[in-house]
């Protein structure tokens, strides 16, 4: 499903004429309904490499190879802007630590925003989004609300809700369960189940992977570089 | 894949410049100081873009004051003659021709059928002393309608989309508030259904709660109309909201291009640096 080759990503700070290696020679790969889990230290590079793969960042470097449902094996390095913003709309999702939204737009309209984008109709989108909010237990007296009102914990319900709505092929989670208290993180453990249950590739970065025991199948340590099955 | 089918407009070497040009500027190899020619004085304002809109996207473009962003967009719209480069839309003529050349009669039809424009200063775009109502019949009148019906009813539901209260729809927008006449300005853009909008500085001297009604409205008729946009801003939160894909310019020239959070995360220009890392 996605092969990571031999990457590396540097970056240069004009101003402070300096350059500073995030990444260098990491390979990695995950097959399809797999899940991998990404563990290291701070400041290793494991946000580095998830950004990569979603096109957030060009590496040096080195090759990303996806197997797309539309244009068959691409190389996420090599694609068109018009090609990955399309791939990110329909079949890659990425779920930050941190939810970014347009100023007072409710929760509910962001969730069906992410299937309009996708070409939903709007009505169908209406029902899935108010599922997804239901699913991951926003309470309705929050989907007319703004999320920057909401907890830290339903945020990151919500930012979930919103990549995962879409049923993504690959979904690349950069810490999802850092900040939350032990219900939340069950919460999400049994959203990542049900999506891997549903055939969705996932890549996702763990502080805790004890806590993703039993769904991650592979795990690539930053410190030995290297992957390994669990 | 992309291809001609996806792309709204394409401009190859488009340049604006102010002088004549001597033979040292001429040669594209021979470096200026900053966009100045320094034998002939010849002033650069644009030099050399390219760049392809998508239909249905939002292309930001950033860079400081002087860069060449608001040149660009008059030439797009023809406000200022380009001096090189060619410019196709899709919408015309199947694309075919370098609509830069076309004969001013050809260029108003773009202009009232293709194109919408809003200015950062509503003075250019509206008839200040005209109602809000007439000032969208006009621009309905110039892409061809008869029918006073229909222009108001286009008038009520644009006017009702920006949020301007009905009662008020005979009003000159010099009664109104800047935001409020920033928002008649685009529902006379938006009023004929361009397919390509071209939006410079708008949110500039709003504050933010105005900005952010600004801001819902662009990204809704997007939504609904599917619209492409070129969205110029100096303002890297609002480009970061609203747009896909990002044109850094610096001196006339692009310094940098790519989607949105690329640029905003992992820029490599000094300049884009320089501008990211300023963000409070």
């Amino acid at each position: 499903m996605l092969s990571v080759q031999n990457i590396s990503k540097s970056f240069t700070i004009h101003h402070l004429k300096q350059t500073r290696t995030a990444i260098g020679g990491v390979s990695l790969h995950v097959d399809k309904g797999g899940f991998l889990g990404i563990v290291g230290k701070s400041g290793s590079g494991k946000s580095t490499i998830l950004k990569s793969i979603y096109g957030t960042y060009k590496p040096d470097a080195g090759a990303i190879m996806y197997d797309s449902q539309e244009h068959g094996t691409v190389n996420i390095l090599d694609i068109s802007d018009y090609d990955l913003i399309r791939l990110r709309r329909t079949e890659i999702g990425y779920v930050s630590q941190f939810l970014k939204v347009m100023p007072r737009t409710t929760s509910l309209e962001l969730v069906t925003q992410s299937l309009l984008e996708m070409g939903e109709p709007q009505e169908i989108a209406l029902d899935k989004a108010k599922d997804a909010l239901r699913h991951y237990d926003i309470p309705e007296s929050l989907w007319n609300n703004y999320p920057n009102t909401f907890s830290g914990g339903e945020k990151l319900r919500l930012n979930i809700a919103r990549a995962t709505v879409k049923a993504p092929r690959l979904l690349l989670l950069d810490e999802p369960t850092a900040s939350l208290d032990y219900d939340s993180k069950l919460k999400v453990r049994e959203a990542i189940s049900k999506l891997k249950a549903n055939g969705t590739t996932l890549i996702g970065i763990f502080h805790d992977l004890d806590f993703m025991e039993g769904l991650c199948d592979h795990v690539y340590d930053m410190n030995e570089k290297a992957q390994q099955v669990i | 894949m992309s291809t001609h089918d996806n792309i709204a407009l394409s401009v190859r070497g488009a340049g604006k410049f102010y002088g004549d040009r001597c033979n040292y500027c001429r040669n594209e190899n021979n470096p200026l100081n900053n966009n100045i020619c320094p034998y002939c004085r010849t002033v650069f304002a644009v030099d050399d873009v390219s760049f392809d809109l998508y239909k249905g996207e939002i292309l930001g473009i950033v860079g400081e004051s002087g860069s060449g962003k608001s040149t660009l967009m008059k030439m797009l719209y023809f406000d200022q003659e380009r001096s090189a480069g060619e410019y196709y839309i899709t919408g015309y003529a199947e694309g075919v021709p370098n609509v830069f050349t076309l004969s001013s009669q050809h260029r108003r039809e773009i202009q009232n059928e293709i194109l919408g424009m809003v200015y950062q200063n509503p003075v250019y775009g509206l008839k200040m002393d005209f109602s809000s109502m007439s000032n969208i019949a006009e621009k309905l009148i110039a892409a061809g309608s008869r029918n006073v019906g229909e222009m108001t009813a286009a008038g009520d539901h644009f006017l009702d989309k920006v949020n301007i209260p009905l009662d008020r729809k005979f009003e000159p927008p010099e009664n109104f508030s800047g935001g409020m006449q920033q928002r008649v300005q685009i529902a006379k853009a938006l009023s004929n259904y361009p397919p390509i909008l071209l939006l410079d500085e708008v949110t500039t001297g709003l504050d933010v709660s105005v900005q952010a009604d600004v801001l819902e409205l662009i990204k809704e008729i997007q939504r609904e109309l599917g619209i492409s946009m070129i969205v110029v801003s100096h303002d890297l939160a609002i480009i970061r909201m609203l747009c896909d894909r990002t044109m850094v310019m610096l001196n006339g020239s692009v310094a940098e291009a790519g989607i949105t959070d690329q640029i905003l995360e992992d820029p490599k220009h000094h300049y884009t640096q320089q501008l990211v890392y300023s963000i409070l």
